[in-house]
């Protein structure tokens, strides 16, 4: 019997590991939703006029918590970084698949699961705050299928400018800096610092011009009811449009790096 | 006058630490470079952001343009050099696993100093510039008038703040011997003070400002001292309020002698 209860104390520990790494996520969530959302308070309460109503906010932010994982641009996939610079990327070149293919799927995959595994706790905490700091339900459920939608198209966006990212390392020794630089200015543009309706005017149509504001900026404003119904169809169009022009140029630059790969042996 | 010299030396040994740490970045300066800017767009964000959303109106809780500029500036300042002089202790636990902790102990000269000494990341100064751009563009534009007490105040602020982030990621690096679990909780309020921090904190209602000046004493570099600086006060005491932080690092610094004390190699 002794030998199976140390089985499950061993086993107990590890899984400790994880909910303490769980605990941790969900604590340091939750703390910048709601210091944002008692922020957002502030300016509102200050200001008359918000270029967005206070709920849709609060729900903007709690969705952001909530799907980190699927539309963040800093967290990309660190095992693709290190197989390029080690150099194990020549067994993915054996292999009999289309390289880019086989990065935006296991890409996608990591982030899907990721972001499953974190929203539910997330969501609950956020549908249970008190009142003003409370997320909203989705405005209608219309407004529910198209966020989905929207979801799907705007992370296939987030991931063919991720791959951009893998791409360009083949290009430079040292990609952490750059990389750094440039998601961070990706970070602003695509609204996950201040939602992309605070911007003065004349920066908005600038971004708008950008593929960052067709990631997240779009399910999450639609969700909240933010974006006008009649704004929808044109946001859809461009979030396709972005897709679609991303992945070419992520393929375009993976042929050209394609070539550039000398494999040292070893 | 043996005490000043061990200071002394200790001062050398540290310098000569820090010059060896800066030499090896230098040895990739392209590498360094992009750091630095990378790290100053990230920083320079939050400043846009700011600027961005004052663009919507004029105050936030009584607090102008400049004014917030300023605290941002205080807290991105404090928390910059907090994370150059401190670093040894935010890569802490990665330490213990590999066991260099044990080699450390080893050596006849203290530990504290080995660990900042040995991780005097240059690198991490990016965010400075940013601050630097926002104290000048904060002190030009916030309706405090600039005299010896205003920068007397100002600095006290700063290294107050820098202390206080110091003693935060010594009470992390703490926390490794009392626990195996990820520590990394104790982010929330390194990291989660200094992004949020922009703002005086008072901003974000009385309960949050109570935390943090019972638990954990944000408010004795930042809210207080601001009161007096931006002048809604007279009482010039409250100037002096970020020396308080040295208390707050004293209950760090025991938290972490006693975890030494503790500490038993597993053998590396």
């Amino acid at each position: 019997m002794r030998k199976y209860y140390l089985f499950f104390k061993l086993r107990f520990a590890a899984g400790i590991q994880y909910r303490m790494a769980a605990v941790t996520a969900l604590t340091t969530q939750m703390v910048w939703g709601l210091m944002e959302c008692l922020a957002y308070k502030a300016i509102a309460e200050s200001s008359g006029n918000m270029p967005m109503d206070y709920s849709a906010v609060v729900s903007y932010i709690w969705l952001k918590e909530a799907l980190l994982a699927l539309f963040n641009t800093w967290a990309a996939d660190n095992d693709i970084f290190g197989m390029i610079l080690n150099g194990d990327i020549s067994y993915e070149l054996c292999r009999p698949l289309s390289v880019y293919s086989m990065w935006f799927s296991r890409t996608a995959g990591g982030r899907i699961s990721e972001a499953l595994l974190r929203c539910i706790p997330v969501l609950a905490c956020a549908f249970l705050m008190p009142y003003p700091y409370k997320m909203g339900l989705p405005v209608s459920a219309g407004a529910f299928l198209l966020f989905l939608l929207t979801a799907v198209l705007g992370l296939g966006v987030t991931i063919a400018f991720c791959m951009l990212v893998y791409i360009l390392c083949f290009f430079t020794i040292s990609p952490q800096g750059w990389r750094m630089a440039l998601t961070g200015a990706v970070d602003f543009l695509s609204g996950n610092i201040i939602p992309l309706p605070f911007f003065p005017d004349k920066y908005l149509r600038i971004a708008q011009l950008l593929p960052f504001a067709y990631m997240q900026n779009i399910p999450f404003r639609i969700y909240c009811g933010d974006l006008a119904a009649a704004a929808i169809p044109s946001a859809i169009a461009g979030q396709v449009f972005w897709f679609a022009a991303l992945t070419l140029a992520g393929l375009l630059l993976w042929k050209k790096a394609e070539k550039r790969v000398v494999v040292q042996g070893g | 006058m043996g005490i000043i010299m061990r200071i002394w030396k200790s001062i050398i040994l540290y310098l000569r630490y820090a010059s060896i740490c800066v030499r090896s970045a230098m040895q990739y300066k392209l590498s360094f470079l992009l750091m630095i800017i990378g790290r100053f767009i990230i920083a320079f964000n939050e400043f846009i952001a700011i600027k961005f959303l004052f663009s919507g109106f004029e105050e936030i809780k009584g607090y102008s343009y400049g004014d917030v500029l300023l605290c941002f500036s205080i807290v991105q300042m404090s928390f910059t050099l907090s994370e150059l002089f401190g670093n040894g202790f935010k890569v802490f636990s990665g330490m213990i696993k590999r066991g260099d902790f044990d080699r450390i102990l080893l050596r006849p000269c203290s530990p504290i100093l080995q660990i900042i000494g040995n991780h005097f990341e240059i690198g991490r100064t990016g965010p400075m510039i940013t601050a630097v751009i926002t104290l000048v563009i904060g002190i030009r534009t916030c309706s405090v008038s600039w005299n010896a007490a205003a920068f007397f105040t100002l600095a006290l602020m700063i290294a107050g703040g820098a202390l206080l982030f110091i003693g935060l990621f010594m009470l992390g690096a703490g926390l490794c011997f009392f626990s195996i679990e990820d520590t990394s909780i104790i982010n929330v309020l390194t990291y989660g003070a200094k992004s949020h921090g922009k703002y005086p904190i008072d901003v974000y209602g009385r309960g949050i400002l109570r935390f943090c000046t019972y638990i954990i004493p944000y408010t004795l570099f930042q809210y207080y001292p601001l009161q007096y600086l931006l002048g809604r006060t007279t009482q010039w005491r409250l100037a002096f309020y970020p020396l308080g932080i040295v208390v707050f690092l004293a209950l760090c610094y025991a938290v972490w002698r006693i975890g030494v004390h503790n500490y038993k190699s597993c053998g590396a």
